[in-house]
């Protein structure tokens, strides 16, 4: 059990060797290192979840710790690492895919410029996954949380020399700081209120022998703690209002989508709901938040993913509505089927984007789906296999999806939350809808490629083509465990609710309906009369602008925020500009910003007799508060 | 009182002072290609110092009268001054060679401000405190117009030199106030005459004198108007000791004034330096985000953690001025490594300070440019590296405290802050070079400064429970 602190660092090794001497390195051996560490700490976690098993259920908490990290008065942060069920789950779904998608890589990766950079950055990625995975304090935690973030822009950004790419780099870094910057006020409330950051000692001062009562009726310290973490979670699993950068982020490669924007980075914010579970509890209000943002994101995703032409980003709206679907589950109390949806998703994703990247690769990374169509017959492995994570997420009874979701809408109506159910299941027949238009577009009816690219269309090398065979296999089968996953998480997820009543059947029944709903439309649109798909845009044009310029959110975050700030800044000059940052397109603004910039303007003279002055006017300003205020 | 100087309770101050002396004496036999060994005599002296300074840790004695005042307080910021003192002489010796202004004055005037912080740092008593800091400010105005031919250089000491001048006058003025209602200039009497009579008005234009003084030396808003331009005049290796040394060194002197003289009246200059604070940190931050000239970029963004430190004192609680202590040796680390690449960057006559001078050198410096990084993500507050631990110290402290919307006016800050850090990186590593990307040559003892400053950096944001256990043993002396 001893070697369990080698499971996050081990990768770290890894980025270390590559990031330092991988320049020199064939590349045989920078991809060798990089799986062989996955591969290790797979390994390890499988031990670590054997032992786990070998020692009855109340006493899988296993605590490593390695050394005391800050201490000061009464402030304490161990660096300890926390073996749990909930722990072990999730190690093992992150080297698991992360190996799989680490050999992907290999064969994806190896024409190009800066191989060695790319594993390093990917190593790194897999140190602070499991760091924020296995930590035990929520500071750990918030290391763990902005490493995965550093690195997810670090990787969004890899192809730097396209702006396209460096800008949805950047968007992420700053969309996910106003995410952090309600996690660390949740953090520093949590510590104000428990005097303490470890999550046992939290959970035992919320547990029945604490001070702390469930605040249900009004927003109490917990409520407050509970609403600012989930802001954080609202900007790094990318829900409603801070889910802009995901799109934007497929600009990086697509293995780094496959992994980090679908599979597990992404799902940290569940993650961290989860393992909070037991604050969540106690405050029914945000709970009841979590679930409705959620719940919208789900539907709002998947309505823009129903027009969108790019391949990439119908997945990753598609991965925006699927993690809405796990946040409704843990809003709900169904902590135990989110994580279920969360690894059955882990799989079917990465295997959507996998499959993505390598149609792409045999298109040479064409990724209109306008401009694709009858592939079938030319890669019948991907094809095969993006048919089975497309049943799957679409929900079609018997695969992964189909129990995951199931669950999660059984939830939400034994629960008493019909609006989210029906919801959920609206939000099911669209999703079916739109992957199987994107499946038959690409896969189906008639070659509309350009010419130049239909000469040399050929399927991926062994490294690509056997993790796309296992994320298949996965994806089919990998729901059947449930009943087993939620006995396994009963000592973190605390008991399920006594859900499976009468309606259940029923519920199976209606996923199906959806499912098969959403499966028929996409056919009778794509397939069987293509005509339709025009004459339907005709008709809902403007509705259809809508979706296709995704609600202009981008357009209004930018009016909103992005203009004015760097408006006022840029006031704060007086020489030396040569970038005009703010273009007329705001010229329209208010009046007052612009009194307010003439006055501020004043500031920055150049003179020194003006800055006196400002000196002056501070001082007065101290000496008549002081006479307001006696 | 002649029976009480104790000498030895300022041996370090007194060996800063004689190496600047020996420096200045031993110039004229010193051949011009040779300066650079006066640059060693400094280290060495410093080093000399810090020995001194370390052989008196644990004791507690004050000296001259009660003027100053050795205790572990003043020890902690002796450690620190010097450290940035040796810091800042690595990083001049070949910028002065390289841009032909090899004065052996640079060295003894950067020891001679040492000196001054030093006191400042342990004086007891407004005047010393005073001598101190004008000690300081003196020589500093001699660094920023260091460069005599160049009139950026020039201009920059001119402002600095009035503006400061003015400032000068203004913490004066509060001192005689001070002295006027309570008779003594001793931080003890000081509070004790307090304490017998309350606050009054006399006492209260006093206070906002004197907060004005320091508000200018530390940068405050919006008493830091002079910071962008004399920043982006001086020479870089002055613009890295100004924006860190006597910055440190003001806090260190406002810290032990507010906490050692004025700690019953801590409602009254509590709420004025929370306002202040706000101000600060936003005004700092807003206007870094358009900048194009690093150092005018870097030099906001002194003012804006200027404000972050002010967060620990409005704290009022130990863990917020072992916080202060705290952040301002990660400030100085990350800082001086921040203008370290500045200065080896900027090439002869610092003609690449412009942002667009960095586009794409990220993959052709990977050294440089990587130390940067790390220390714009310390700046930043990434997780792993001191200017992390540092924020969560002093913002636990505030939020201990209950100062739960100054928090967040901080926390808001620092994720505004990302923003114009970020920029720095992004252009290093994702833009498009220039055509020609010149090459420098990175000199050794700078090259030693950074690695330094690095592993300072992350050791910091990897254990800094050492360097927290030696504040908050430091802060017991003021409190």
């Amino acid at each position: 059990m001893d070697s369990f602190w080698l499971i996050p660092i081990l990768p770290l090794v890894g980025f270390l060797a590559n990031g330092l001497v991988g320049k020199r390195l064939p590349k045989q051996a920078v991809a060798w290192i990089a799986c062989l560490v996955v591969a290790a700490s797979l390994l390890l976690s499988a031990r670590a979840f054997y032992a786990l098993m070998q020692v009855p259920p109340e006493e899988r908490h296993v605590i490593h710790p390695l050394f005391t990290w800050v201490e000061s008065g009464d402030f304490v942060a161990r660096f300890e690492f926390l073996l749990d069920p909930l722990s072990a789950v999730m190690m093992l779904l992150v080297t698991g895919v992360g190996l799989l998608i680490h050999v992907y890589s290999v064969g994806y990766m190896w024409a190009g410029e800066g191989f060695y950079r790319y594993f390093a950055y990917l190593n790194l990625f897999m140190s602070s996954m499991l760091l924020l995975v296995a930590a035990n304090n929520l500071l750990l935690m918030f290391v763990g949380w902005e490493g995965v973030g550093l690195c997810s822009y670090l990787l969004i950004g890899y192809w730097y020399f396209k702006k396209s790419a460096s800008d949805a780099g950047k968007k992420a870094f700053v969309v996910n700081r106003v995410g952090d910057f309600g996690f660390l006020l949740g953090i520093l409330l949590a510590f104000l209120t428990f005097q303490t950051l470890d999550f046992q000692a939290i959970f035992q001062q919320l547990g029945p022998e604490g001070e702390f009562a469930a605040e249900s009726g009004k927003w109490g310290t917990l409520s407050w703690i509970a609403f600012l973490l989930f802001i954080g979670a609202t900007g790094k699993s990318a829900q409603v209002p801070l889910y802009v950068w995901l799109p934007d982020a497929m600009e990086g490669p697509t293995p780094v989508s496959a992994l980090i924007h679908a599979a597990t980075m992404v799902t940290a914010g569940v993650y961290m709901v989860v393992r909070l579970n037991p604050l969540y509890s106690l405050t029914p209000g945000v709970s009841g938040l979590v679930a409705t943002v959620g719940i919208f994101t789900a539907f709002y995703a998947a309505t823009i993913a129903l027009v969108q032409r790019d391949i990439k980003r119908i997945l990753a709206y598609s991965t925006i509505s699927q993690i809405g679907y796990m946040f409704a589950a843990a809003g709900v109390g169904g902590y135990a089927a989110s994580i279920f949806h969360l690894s059955t998703h882990a799989y079917f994703k990465a295997l959507l984007f996998l499959g993505a990247g390598s149609v792409m690769r045999a298109l040479q990374n064409e990724t209109d789906i306008l401009r694709m169509g009858g592939l079938r017959k030319y890669l019948p492995v991907t094809y095969w296999t993006f048919l089975a994570a497309t049943v799957a997420i679409s929900g079609v009874p018997l695969t992964s999806g189909f129990f995951s979701k199931d669950e999660i809408l059984v939830r939400s109506f034994s629960s008493g939350h019909t609006v989210i159910g029906i919801v959920g299941l609206a939000t099911a027949v669209l999703t079916a809808f739109y992957m199987f238009r994107l499946f038959f577009l690409t896969f189906h009816g008639e070659q509309r490629l350009a010419p130049e690219l239909r000469r040399g269309i050929h399927e991926p090398p062994p490294s690509m083509a056997v993790p796309l065979v296992l994320l298949a296999l996965l994806s089919l089968f990998g729901g059947y465990g449930y009943g087993y996953l939620e006995g396994f998480l009963e000592p973190v997820t605390g008991e399920p609710l006594p859900a499976r009543g009468e309606h259940s059947e029923a519920l199976v029944l209606l996923t199906a309906v959806a499912s098969g709903l959403g499966i028929l439309a996409a056919y009778l649109f794509y397939v069987r009369n293509p005509t339709w798909a025009a004459a339907a845009q005709q008709a809902l044009g403007g509705a259809h602008r809508l979706l296709w310029r995704k609600y202009y959110v981008d357009e209004l975050y930018d009016r909103l925020f992005v203009h004015p700030l760097k408006r006022v800044s840029d006031h704060f000059l007086w020489r030396g500009v040569d970038e005009r940052v703010v273009d007329g397109a705001v010229n329209g603004t208010a009046g007052l910003v612009r009194d307010l910039s003439g006055f501020l303007r004043q500031m920055q003279t150049g003179y020194a007799r003006a800055y006196a002055t400002w000196i002056l006017l501070g001082t007065v300003g101290i000496l008549v508060y002081y006479w307001m205020g006696g | 009182m002649p029976t009480d100087l104790h000498y030895l309770a300022i041996l370090p101050e007194i060996i800063t002072a004689a190496t600047g002396i020996a420096i200045m004496l031993l110039d004229p036999f010193t051949a011009p290609q040779h300066k650079g060994r006066l640059g060693w005599l400094g280290v060495a002296g410093l080093l000399a110092a810090g020995v001194a300074g370390a052989a008196q840790s644990g004791r507690t004695m004050t000296a001259f009268g009660g003027m100053v005042q050795l205790d572990s307080y003043s020890v902690f910021f002796r450690w620190l001054f010097f450290g940035v003192s040796i810091g800042t002489i690595l990083i001049s010796l070949q910028y002065l060679k390289r841009e032909g202004v090899h004065h052996s004055e640079f060295y003894a005037l950067v020891l001679f401000a040492t000196t001054g912080m030093s006191f400042m740092a342990a004086s007891v008593d407004l005047i010393l405190m005073f001598i101190g800091l004008e000690t300081v400010a003196i020589s500093t105005y001699v660094l920023a117009g260091f460069k005599r031919s160049d009139p950026r250089s020039n201009e920059s000491a001119v402002k600095y030199f009035i503006l400061g001048a003015f400032s000068t006058a203004v913490l004066l003025y509060g001192i005689a106030f001070l002295y006027g209602q309570t008779g003594s200039t001793r931080f003890d009497r000081v509070a004790e005459a307090l304490s017998a009579q309350g606050p009054s008005a006399f006492f209260l234009v006093g206070l906002a004198l004197l907060l004005v003084g320091f508000g200018f030396k530390v940068a405050m808003a919006p008493f830091h108007v002079w910071t962008p331009d004399v920043y982006e005049g001086a020479p870089s290796p002055v613009t890295a000791f100004l924006a860190v040394g006597p910055k440190a060194a003001g806090f260190a002197a406002l810290v032990r004034v507010l906490y050692s003289a004025l700690p019953d009246m801590e409602n009254h200059w509590g709420d004025v330096l929370g306002l202040v604070a706000v101000l600060t940190m936003t005004v700092g931050n807003v206007a870094a985000i358009t900048q194009s000239n690093i150092k005018r970029l870097l030099a906001y963004s002194s003012v804006a953690h200027a404000g972050y430190l002010l967060v620990g004192l409005v704290a009022r609680n130990e863990l917020g001025i072992s916080a202060v202590l705290y952040y301002a040796v990660v400030y100085a680390l990350m800082n001086l490594g921040a203008f370290t690449v500045v200065v080896i960057w900027s090439g002869a006559g610092e003609t690449r300070v412009h942002l667009s001078d960095y586009a794409g050198i990220g993959f052709r410096y990977p050294f440089l440019t990587g130390c940067l990084s790390l220390f714009l993500l310390s700046l930043i507050g990434i997780p792993a590296t001191g200017g992390f631990m540092g924020k969560v110290f002093l913002f636990a402290a505030a939020v201990q405290s209950h100062h739960v919307g100054l928090v967040v006016i901080a926390v808001l800050n620092s994720a505004v802050s990302a923003y114009y850090y970020l920029r720095i990186i992004v252009i290093m590593y994702m833009q498009e070079p220039a055509a020609q990307v010149p090459s420098v040559e990175i000199p050794v003892p700078a090259a030693v400064a950074l690695v330094l400053a690095a592993l300072g950096t992350l050791l910091t944001g990897l254990y800094p429970s050492a360097l927290l256990d030696l504040a908050s043993r430091s802060v017991l002396a003021v409190r």
